[in-house]
């Protein structure tokens, strides 16, 4: 069997060890070195940083985020190799547009970033995926999708992971969706339990296990004209 | 004697031409015994391939709850795995989203049930990030014991349903025995053993009862006695090296661009642990070790876990000597009740009371991202503030969520028993996947 | 509620002066004794009641004083389902389809606050107690019970199984949901019950 090197943090830290953060200040904190180099190389893409309870965020175009993650990723001097989270964030405000939210570590320089894209209200929702560069945004991005109703362009298999792929009632972390869904808790009941669990196969499984024709027939229609299935 | 012959159908000898099963003669006595079954020449099944699809799921016992995997196997060989989530999906962040600080702790407990206290800290660190609270020296030191004690729970746990999946059920019963004692020590400090609600916003909801101490301590003399015991059954185990070496490799290279983390990339050979890389609670000034793993496999990530419940004791020990006397809760009254006997008596402590638990303390606007090293690995809260009580976004960054994304790739040529050992070895639990 | 299956009324009556009830009774006695006290469970293990199940099933609690230690992952081998964590819209078609491939006599237990009335998940992803989508027998309190508040009501089952009686008739039927909706209660009963404070996309009611 091969053995590993193994990789160590911190590889190209400078500063020490790292410590527990005290007394954060709420904003005007120091940057990110990494901030700096966006704006450099990035100059009209980068909207604006901020630099809240020292976490730097960066606000970038959404036509270009693709480029700029990529950058992180593969540039010598940064070296964002670890994807911790995508995530999507909706303000109560209407007028505010749907932030799409990338949290990203450098583990060799342990350095930590925060890249947001700004989705106007009224536009589609779409966004490149980061799924070619990193393959823990699969998920992830389908995770947002499922709760947001953000599309992410390049996404290999993007369908809905958490609710069944038949659910008819909305993205639930949207702002205009209610706690408790939009259906009456028993029309909730009655389609739950309408579905048939054992057709609940994705497509590519349908083609294994030949089992199309137990399709209910609605859904193999939308399945005729290419829909993917969920669930 | 007479003999008599009846055609049996065999569907594995294939198909006629008219589809229907082909049958071959049966040869039998009078008595009904089988003296000779003749197949007829050139049916041998022709299987090559023919894949077969296996569901495992959504109620299987090895699947740790409700995860449901459909498999493609060649012979007994996995092609493909397509793991399907959600079951167990049950609106957590929207529901923070109607909930004030303090109260959304009480979710943090049901999420990664396995770790309750350790989530209830990494929540209450998030949201005095969010606040800008800086909690007391004592206050740190008892969120460390809490942690620790919750990676051991945890991890007793995972120890435990992975022995049942691989076949071994006495260790199983040796952990629960150890996490019985854990539920009393955690029982005793806040009066739950499971779902625990520990902390606040700004310190904890309860100090350690008297002579709390000496029950942690007896605790840390006597478990490394549990440890040994089930080291040297399984650690030198043929069969359970047989059942675990060398499956689910994943390189370090992968573990980081499919985004592992805890004892799922350490095992793969990469230094990261967030209590050493990024640390929160004083962890730099605690004297531990990270184990890390250099195959990559499921036994690595059984080494590791195993030498994680040790360093988690040595920290434990740490913590224990150094508890210094003081206030639990910092001195704010905008987040931290007014004593329980003053609320009762006095006019302005009741006003005080109620307004911090009626309209909520309000942080600032912002966000924060605070990550902790949970047993399962980065486990991260991001929470965004538009400066009213209840939060515009409550986020919770899934450990187990995206190491379990990375199951189709470790399971792909392996067989399917193995799917099993390979799925214990990620130590998923449901409510945090699919929250 | 919907929830009887037949609509006889059924007593046990007891007359000493007529022996003739005297030899199913006591072979009721015995069959119910053995029943009662072999148990096999089928955990439907969802979240955090689940590991209190598990902690039940372990050494300190022991559930194998019950004859109960031998868990059916099966449920055509099983006698009690016992549904432990909450159930999500997505897993209802699922419980519903266990609870129908167990084998008669069954019981069901709900454990915890989730399985019995949703519990505090009040939101649109969970089923508001499982009892709308099978008959459950005995509910444990708790978030989540306690493993002794599990075994109470494990002993509550076994009376009830020791108490029926073979010449009741009706006491094996299948209890079949209502047609048309698919449900055990009524959907007017479950949508009161469900949202008591109605439904609301507010997050900052009170402007706090």
């Amino acid at each position: 069997m091969t053995r590993f090197e193994v990789v160590k943090t911190g590889a190209n830290a400078t500063g020490g060890q790292p410590a527990t953060q005290r007394n954060v200040s709420h904003r005007g904190g120091e940057a990110n070195p990494s901030a700096k180099a966006l704006q450099d190389k990035f100059s009209s893409a980068i909207k604006r940083v901020e630099v809240i309870w020292a976490e730097t965020v960066v606000y970038v175009d959404p036509a270009s985020v693709h480029e700029i993650i990529m950058w992180l990723h593969d540039d010598q001097s940064q070296q964002y190799d670890f994807l911790s989270d995508v995530t999507a964030v909706e303000y109560r405000d209407a007028e505010v547009p749907i932030e799409v939210v990338w949290h990203l570590r450098s583990l060799p320089y342990r350095r930590f970033i925060r890249v947001k894209a700004q989705l106007p209200k009224g536009s589609p929702l779409e966004i490149d995926s980061v799924w070619d560069i990193y393959k823990s945004a699969d998920w992830l991005e389908r995770e947002c999708y499922d709760m947001f109703g953000i599309r992410f362009r390049g996404h290999p298999d993007l369908r809905r992971i958490l609710m069944w792929e038949q659910y008819k009632e909305g993205f639930p972390l949207r702002k205009d969706f209610p706690l408790r869904g939009r259906f009456s808790r028993s029309e909730q009941l009655r389609q739950a339990l309408a579905q048939n669990p054992e057709a609940r196969y994705s497509m590519e499984e349908l083609t294994i296990a030949d089992a199309f024709a137990e399709l209910p027939e609605d859904m193999r229609e939308r399945l005729g004209k290419g829909e993917r299935t969920g669930e | 004697m007479s003999k008599r012959t009846v055609e049996v159908e065999l569907s594995t000898s294939g198909l006629d031409a008219q589809g229907r099963p082909q049958r071959i003669p049966l040869v039998t006595n009078d008595g009904g015994a089988a003296i000779a079954l003749q197949p007829p020449p050139g049916l041998e099944p022709d299987l090559e391939g023919e894949h077969m699809l296996i569901n495992i799921g959504p109620q299987h016992p090895a699947t740790h709850g409700v995860l449901r995997l459909v498999l493609e196997l060649d012979g007994e060989t996995v092609v493909r795995c397509i793991p399907h989530i959600g079951y167990l999906h049950c609106g957590f962040e929207k529901i923070g989203e109607y909930r004030q600080y303090n109260q959304i702790i009480c979710w943090t407990d049901r999420e990664d049930y396995l770790n309750s206290i350790g989530n209830n800290v990494a929540f209450a660190l998030g949201a005095e990030r969010l606040f800008g609270i800086e909690i007391t020296e004592r206050c740190k030191v008892l969120r460390v014991i809490a942690s620790e004690l919750s990676r051991i729970m945890s991890h007793l746990v995972w120890l435990g349903t992975f022995c049942i999946d691989i076949g071994a059920f006495t260790p199983f019963l040796w952990a629960f025995q150890r996490r019985e004692e854990i539920y009393r020590l955690i029982e005793k400090w806040v009066g739950a053993r499971l779902t625990t609600s520990a902390t606040r916003v700004g310190g904890m909801a309860a100090d350690i009862p008297s002579g709390w101490m000496d029950g942690l301590r007896q605790f840390i003399r006597t478990f490394p006695h549990t440890l040994d015991e089930i080291d040297r059954v399984l650690t030198r185990n043929a069969i359970w090296v047989g059942r675990t070496v060398g499956l689910g490799v994943m390189t370090p290279e992968e573990a980081i661009n499919w985004g592992l983390s805890g004892p799922m990339l350490r095992a793969s050979g990469v230094d990261y642990d967030v209590r050493k890389d990024f640390p929160y609670l004083d962890y730099e000034t605690y004297d531990f070790e990270v184990p890390v793993g250099t195959n990559g496999d499921v036994y690595d990530r059984y080494l590791v876990r195993f030498e994680e419940l040790r360093q988690s004791l040595r920290i434990l020990q740490q913590a224990a000597d150094r508890l210094p006397d003081g206030p639990v809760n910092i001195d704010d009254p905008r987040v931290i009740l007014p004593p329980k006997s003053k609320a009762t008596s006095e006019m302005e402590s009741m006003i005080h009371h109620f307004k911090v638990v009626m309209e909520g303390p309000r942080p600032p606007i912002g966000e924060s991202y605070v990550a902790v090293e949970s047993p399962k690995g980065e486990k991260g809260y991001y929470m965004v503030s538009d400066g009213t009580a209840k939060p515009v976004r409550w986020r919770i960054r899934p450990p187990s969520f995206v190491n379990l994304a990375a199951i189709p790739k470790m399971v792909e040529g392996h067989l399917l028993s193995d799917v099993i050992a390979i799925n214990a070895s990620i130590d998923i639990v449901m409510g945090e996947i699919d929250r | 509620m919907g929830l009887s299956a037949s609509t006889e009324h059924r007593t046990v009556s007891y007359a000493p002066e007529s022996q003739e009830g005297w030899v199913t009774t006591r072979l009721d006695f015995l069959v119910n004794w053995g029943r009662a006290n072999s148990l096999w469970p089928m955990p439907f293990g969802t979240a955090c009641c689940a590991i209190e199940f598990m902690a039940t099933a372990a050494s300190d609690f022991d559930l194998a004083r019950f004859g109960m230690e031998r868990m059916s992952f099966s449920p055509r081998q099983a006698d009690v389902l016992i549904c432990a964590g909450r159930v999500p819209f997505k897993l209802a078609p699922i419980i519903r389809r266990i609870w129908q491939q167990m084998p008669q006599p069954k019981w069901a237990i709900s454990m915890g606050a989730c399985a019995s009335t949703g519990g505090m998940f009040d939101n649109y992803a969970v089923v508001q107690g499982i009892d709308t989508i099978i008959p459950v027998d005995v509910y444990v309190p708790g978030c989540p019970p306690r493993p002794e508040g599990l075994i109470y009501g494990i002993r509550m089952l076994q009376e009830k199984v020791k108490n029926e009686r073979s010449s009741d008739a009706g006491i094996r039927d299948e209890m079949e949901p209502d047609p048309s909706s698919q449900l055990y209660i009524p959907p007017s009963v479950i949508d009161e019950l469900g949202e008591p404070f109605g439904n609301s996309v507010n997050q900052t009611r009170s402007g706090l």
